[in-house]
């Protein structure tokens, strides 16, 4: 090779070179995180945070070339304002690529007008009530509605545990009506009957459970459905049924996979055992890509730490980011990113997952599981049946404020 | 036979809550009747000495007795670290100077324990005999409250004995009738107050331990249920330690009878039966008229 | 509550240019040049913040609520723990015209947010007011309390927690359209609504029925030996700070596009009442300065630390509480002092 060829082949490399240098910097891709970093949802953010770092460090080479970083605020209290005020500084002032989180659902319904005139996509993690992803067209649910657990545990109550009559006990608040109503739908629909529903207290403080499940007790059903928040509600939970003796009265308490939480279940302690939740994760399922997750987060965040469906949200709705960053070359553009989500499709640690490319959201399997003592002495999750491919069901039947809006 | 068991159900459930309500409470009640000091920092107390509770046994592995003696001697220490330098300085400030005081302290605990322990909550596992349920005879309980209304009923005699008939408790009944006169008598209020602020912290730590099997324990506790331990003081009457007995005995059981019968009016009767008793009696059931 | 009493002497026309005290009473609602400063200040922070448009919008909704509760805790002595009553009130009345598509241009809702605000601050202020202290404090907190759980059972109106999304307010005049990215219209508007609240409740304070309700405060054994309707002040006072908080409220709704639970919540009560003592009360400006320095701390230790930014703040307020007398605005006039005294004396 001559000379001048050389030299002509290394200019090329430079200026080859010195042309990419602006792709090179268009390589950082900006996240900007809301989630409540204090007050009572606190927990789930730190679960949240490590689910999304995690799915960075387990798969380094999906996310190459691309850098990702986070923007961090705190939603504070569920008012829609504080979360508004720190979306609009991370569109207008960080200039992020995509928007993630989102516990509550006010916040999301708040932030909806925002997302929409932001043009970016926006993966809501964790809220879940199920019409939020009608109200802006970036919004993309990897996490769940209540609708998901509730009716499929409404079909499982009727069909597999052959429930004649349930008694609902929720927390009065939007995600518990929800759970009344999806849980109501999936059991009436299949020949069972609510004979009560007992509103128990409200979301924030965990109430005395027990005039409600006492009252419960004597109404003598088949099941009892509770639906509460994740965390101390769910221990207060266990706990009453268990002191109550309900079990020796031949009720069975069943409810989403929110009342056996993986990180709380060892707080119940032997309370919980015979507990039987729907839901579409927990850290004991049986598959390659979950153990390689839970090892993965025991490592690195304590071997008494464990990931959970809060987790989980986070973990794939960071694959759909990346997914979507891969899509649109780094570009991010609104539409095209959220384009890319339509139908996308993931091997995730609960199960294969889809976005529904009509509603954007979440498809997934359920898991009925039971609470079981292992050999270990710890409680575990042992599924029992398994609903595949499961559809918001509100969205689906289009009921209420879940129909499209006009 | 039936109708007498749910009656008993009824009465046990309503109890044991009232007396969570009540252990809470106390230390509240006679700090702010004694020295009218607003101390709303009071809840962040409870929470702290429930964390020692909670932590000296699910770390520690103290049992139970021992870590509620932890819990009330750790609180007590703190407050009297924190009365020193700094309640004491704003005795004779304004309420809501005292106000910004106890809110920035309930702040700082919240941050710190969210930094030192983390955001989740903290279970309590109870010994097991404390668990399950106990045959009274006639009928099955929750065994956890029928030891908590003992424990209430046993801590409410204690008070009372100790505010009757020693003389430290004479000198706070004293005090709370007629400050300027008891000084004058030669009563160290100062002092007084340092006692009483110790003890009361120590049995809002015993609350915040006793009560994590119904309330929960997390750094959001000190605010959460900040209102229904004003809500038991102000309808027991400052400074009654058998009038916030009463009283927390009386809201639980009747939170208790209405939400078994009536659940779908939410927790909208605890507020109703407040302002019904505070309309007609606004220095509480048992508070003295002055006050 | 104790502050210290102007000696109230008898401003004869004789008198006044001898009586130190006189001149202070006659001169003391004069416009003093620092007064135009704050809005200045919040003149310049439009162009000089153009990001910050959304932050600096929820700082003087803010700023009015605190203002309002000024007026009833600062003035008349009302303690409250229950002010965020009317801003629910206010913020509701506002949610709900719009969410049904009722009414939505946005000056009338505002006063039809006072107004529903002033009516429930005058029913509730007739029943309450007889009471104070302690009493007053959990009465008032219970019948917050009670509104907001009413407004949760009444979900299916009120939406609950999840609240009532997208709130189509009307552009201001016909014109001006509120744009949720880049809030100037909001910020803009806001600053105008703030401003004609404050010229009023200077108005008002300066006039004698303020005098009188500082009266009420200082002493109203007093005031009732002197022939003042005591009671009745009170409450229409109480009836003038709830319409306040309304207006504050309806601004928080329109400005936001939502409503939910949160505005009547006992959080946002204390948070309002901490902002005003952290300020000082009684004093007009303490609302601004104590909210400019809670919401401007919250905000960017928020932004350093989202997950302990509390203990910053908590540190602060104890600081305050400790060393300052009547917040931020009482620690400064006692420098002042100090620093007037010392080059007094040689």
């Amino acid at each position: 090779m001559s000379k001048p060829v050389m030299a002509a082949i290394a200019a090329l490399t430079i200026s080859g070179g010195a042309a990419f240098a602006p792709a090179a910097l268009a390589q950082e891709v900006k996240v900007g995180v809301i989630l409540p970093y204090t007050g009572i949802g606190a927990e789930f953010a730190r679960q949240m945070d490590r689910g999304m770092e995690l799915y960075l460090k387990l798969n380094p080479d999906q996310v190459k070339p691309y850098t990702i970083t986070f923007i961090k605020r705190d939603s504070k209290a569920p008012s829609g304002a504080e979360a508004k005020i720190a979306i609009q500084e991370l569109l207008t002032q960080d200039k992020v690529d995509a928007l993630a989180g989102w516990v509550y659902s006010p916040d999301a319904i708040a932030s909806a007008p925002l997302v929409t005139a932001g043009k970016k996509l926006a993966v809501i993690m964790n809220a879940g009530t199920a019409f939020i992803t009608n109200l802006a067209p970036d919004y993309v649910r990897t996490s769940f509605t209540m609708w998901h657990a509730g009716y499929a545990l409404g079909v499982a109550a009727a069909k597999t545990l052959h429930a004649k009559t349930a008694v609902v006990a929720y927390s009065d608040f939007p995600p518990g009506k929800d759970s009344l109503e999806a849980f109501k739908a999936g059991f009436e629909a299949n020949g069972g009957k609510v004979i009560d529903a007992i509103p128990a207290g409200g979301g924030g403080a965990v109430p005395d459970f027990t005039p409600f499940f006492q009252r419960a007790k004597d109404e003598k059903p088949d099941v009892l459905f509770v639906f509460v928040p994740a965390g101390d509600h769910a221990v207060a939970v266990a706990k009453t049924y268990n002191a109550l003796g309900m079990r020796a009265a031949g009720i069975k308490l069943i409810g989403p996979g929110d009342i056996t939480q993986d990180i709380k279940l060892q707080d119940m302690g032997d309370a919980a055992i015979g507990l039987i939740t729907m839901h579409h994760y927990n850290a004991d399922l049986d598959n390659p890509e979950n153990k390689r997750f839970v090892a993965a987060w025991k490592k690195n965040y304590g071997a008494d730490s464990t990931p959970d469906f809060t987790a989980i949200g986070a973990y794939d709705g960071m694959a759909a980011i990346v997914h979507a960053v891969q899509a649109t070359k780094g570009k991010m553009d609104g539409d095209a990113a959220v384009k890319s989500l339509l139908g996308w499709k993931f091997d995730s640690p609960q199960g294969p997952i889809v976005i529904d490319p009509e509603t954007r959201d979440i498809v997934m399997n359920e898991y009925l599981a039971e609470v079981v003592k292992g050999p270990d002495g710890k409680l575990h999750q042992k599924v029992i049946g398994q609903i595949d491919h499961v559809k918001d069901e509100c969205k689906a039947q289009a009921i209420g404020p879940c129909a499209p809006k006009k | 036979m039936n109708v007498a068991i749910d009656f008993a159900s009824i009465l046990l459930g309503g109890l044991a809550a009232g007396t969570v309500l009540f252990i809470v409470s106390v230390g509240l009640s006679v700090t702010m009747g004694l020295m009218g000091f607003v101390n709303l920092a009071h809840g962040a107390f409870a929470m702290f000495g429930g964390y020692i509770i909670v932590l000296a046994m699910n770390r520690a592995h103290f049992s139970f007795p021992v870590a509620l003696a932890l819990g009330f001697l750790g609180t007590a220490a703190l407050s009297v670290i924190l009365e020193q330098s700094l309640y004491r300085r704003l005795y004779r400030a304004g309420e809501l100077d005292q106000v910004l005081l106890t809110i920035g302290l309930i702040f700082i605990f919240m941050a710190a324990l969210t930094i030192l322990v983390g955001p989740q909550s903290q279970p309590l596992q109870l010994p097991p005999e404390l668990g399950g349920q106990i045959n009274l005879g006639f009928m099955q309980y929750r065994t956890y409250s029928i030891f908590l209304i003992c424990v209430g009923a046993l801590i409410v005699i204690a008070i009372w004995l100790a505010f009757e008939r020693t003389r430290i408790g004479a000198q706070i009944r004293a005090t709370v009738d007629n400050r300027r006169m008891a000084e004058s008598l030669g009563v160290n209020v100062d002092r007084l107050f340092t006692i009483t602020f110790a003890f009361g912290s120590g049995m809002a730590a015993l609350g915040g331990g006793l009560g994590a099997e119904f309330l929960g324990l997390d750094p959001q506790y000190a605010l959460k249920y900040l209102v229904y331990f004003l809500i038991a003081v102000s309808v027991g009457g400052l400074g009654s330690v058998v009038g916030v007995y009463y009283a927390s005995l009386l809201l639980g059981t009747l939170d208790f009878v209405l939400k078994l019968y009536l659940p779908k009016g939410g927790t909208i009767f605890i507020y109703v039966v407040t302002i019904l008793v505070l309309l007609w009696r606004p220095q509480g059931l048992f508070g003295r008229k002055s006050a | 509550m104790s502050r210290k009493a102007v000696p109230a002497g008898p401003a004869t026309t004789a008198g006044r240019a001898e009586n130190p005290a006189a001149r202070i009473l006659i001169g003391r609602h004069r416009l003093r040049w620092w007064e135009v400063l704050p809005w200045l200040a919040a003149g310049a922070f439009y162009f000089v913040f153009r990001d910050y448009l959304g932050f600096g919008t929820s700082l003087m909704i803010t700023i009015l609520f605190a203002l309002s509760l000024d007026l009833a805790l600062g003035y008349a002595g009302i303690v409250t723990l229950g002010h965020a009553a009317f801003f629910g009130a206010g913020a509701y009345t506002v949610g709900l015209l719009a969410f049904h598509n009722i009414w939505t241009e946005p000056i009338t809702s505002l006063m039809l947010a006072a107004l529903a605000a002033a009516v429930v601050g005058f029913v509730s202020g007739l029943v309450l007011l007889r009471t104070q202290g302690l009493t007053l404090l959990m009465l008032t907190l219970c019948t917050m309390a009670l509104l907001q759980e009413s407004a949760n059972m009444a979900h299916d109106y009120t939406g609950g927690f999840d609240g009532l999304p997208s709130l189509d307010i009307a552009p201001v005049f016909g014109r001006f359209e509120f744009n949720p990215l880049y809030p100037d219209t909001q910020y803009l508007y806001t600053l105008a609504i703030l401003f004609a609240c404050f010229v009023f409740v200077r108005t008002l304070v300066y006039s004698p029925f303020g005098q009188s309700l500082t009266g009420i405060r200082e002493n109203p054994l007093r005031m009732h030996a002197i022939g003042a309707p005591v009671r009745r002040r009170l409450v229409v006072c109480y009836t003038i700070s709830a319409a306040l908080a309304g207006i504050a409220g309806g601004l928080w709704a329109q400005t936001n596009a939502y409503v939910n639970l949160s505005a009547l919540d006992l959080d946002r009560a204390a948070t309002v009442l901490i902002i005003l003592i952290l300020g000082g009360y009684g004093r007009l400006y303490g609302a601004f300065v104590g909210a400019v320095t809670y919401m401007t701390l919250e905000h960017f230790l928020a932004r350093i630390y989202p997950t302990a930014w509390q203990l910053g703040l908590g540190l602060l307020l104890v600081a305050v509480a400790l060393y300052a007398q009547n917040g931020i605005l009482g620690l400064s006039d006692v420098l002042w002092r100090r620093y007037r005294a010392r080059r007094a004396t040689p």
